[in-house]
């Protein structure tokens, strides 16, 4: 091995993985140059870009949002609705027929406190990712929940969504910018089963 | 049996998912990145003597790390080379170009990069490369644009 890691004098770096730094691997010799600060990382975008289509059912709960309206979906025979239904009950097998619609009343069954934001929307860290169950439906959506110190977020929890105004609503699920508690008692983990 | 609620027309829209990656280069490949930003190149000498351009960390041979890294050219012979007609997003130069194996002067490998052309034409085995610098330092690779055709036969 040569005279050890170069990484000892990254003071830029953040992360560092092993006592040895990432790599064992020497030091090099280099030719004399014009001084240039050594590179020690790149920036490397990497970008894909899709043509999108949710298909019939994702399109119609996406119709619903630009309403204001979470709608679920129900199939013939069932009790389950499925929001935002995949155009089917997965545990009947049946496609969905009944169109219902949930919410805007919601309970937070799970969530994360998030410390690193991922994207240009993120909210300041810390704030709370969650998993949120529509009054009425079977299964949760994604949501941030805002308007509350993460440390008093908790299983259980009454939430509602914060819309965008209605000029600025489109078929997105971005028209719920959050969710925010509201003063009503909590849900028991009791009742949460099966909805997580 | 019932029918599924009508969704009018089905939604299709532009999803574009990308991230910034960032990543550490290493002592080898930080020392050719920075020699770009200098406008040099170097490649890295094997334990056979031979010169490899754009420099590797370890021997293609015997797998020992390698650390004497040498100045090569600006200047090289084309050894390989495809043209490009139809240009992709994202690909180094955006109207059409040929896609070349580049030995660099000093060197004993090729290196694969593009040649600024207007007609496939004008690109042959052995033709004389140079390289094109950008005109001001930008980050990593991006420093070497492209090729460019230069006077003479390699």
């Amino acid at each position: 091995m040569g005279s050890g890691p170069t990484f000892a004098q990254d003071a830029d770096r953040s992360v560092s993985a092993m006592p040895e730094g990432l790599w064992g691997q020497p030091e090099v010799n280099v030719p004399d140059g014009g001084g240039t600060e050594q590179v020690r990382r790149v920036t490397v975008p990497a970008t894909m870009v899709y043509d999108y289509t949710p298909g019939a059912a994702p399109t119609r709960f996406l119709r619903g949002l630009q309403e204001g309206r979470i709608l679920g979906e129900r199939a013939e025979g069932g009790t389950d609705v499925y929001v935002p239904s995949r155009g089917m009950d997965p545990v009947l097998g049946r496609a969905t027929t009944e169109s219902v619609e949930v919410g805007p009343k919601a309970t937070i069954t799970t969530f994360c406190v998030v410390h690193i934001g991922f994207g240009e929307n993120a909210p300041p860290p810390p704030f709370v990712s969650a998993l949120i169950l529509p009054d009425g439906a079977a299964v949760s959506l994604y949501g941030t929940v805002l308007g509350i110190d993460h440390t008093e977020v908790r299983i259980g929890m009454r939430v509602r969504p914060v819309w965008k105004d209605p000029a600025e609503r489109t078929t997105s699920f971005e028209n719920i910018t959050h969710w925010e508690p509201i003063d009503e008692p909590d849900v028991s983990a009791e009742e949460l089963k099966g909805h997580m | 049996m019932a029918e599924s609620p009508d969704a009018g027309e089905i939604l299709r829209a532009p999803l574009t998912i990308g991230y910034d990656f960032q990543r550490t280069t290493g002592p080898v490949i930080g020392a050719f990145f920075t020699a770009l930003a200098e406008r040099r190149m170097l490649g890295i000498r094997d334990t056979g003597g031979r010169v490899v351009c754009p420099p590797v960390e370890y021997d293609p041979e015997s797998g020992e790390p390698l650390t004497d890294m040498v100045e090569v050219g600006t200047e090289g012979t084309v050894r390989s080379w495809s043209w490009v007609s139809r240009v992709r997003e994202g690909q180094p130069l955006a109207t059409p170009h040929a896609l070349a194996l580049i030995q660099l002067d000093g060197a004993d490998t090729s290196m694969l990069h593009v040649i600024d052309a207007a007609d496939p034409s004008e690109v042959s085995t052995g033709a004389r490369v140079r390289v094109r610098w950008a005109p001001e330092s930008v980050d990593g690779f991006g420093n070497l644009v492209c090729f460019e055709l230069a006077e003479g036969k390699g």
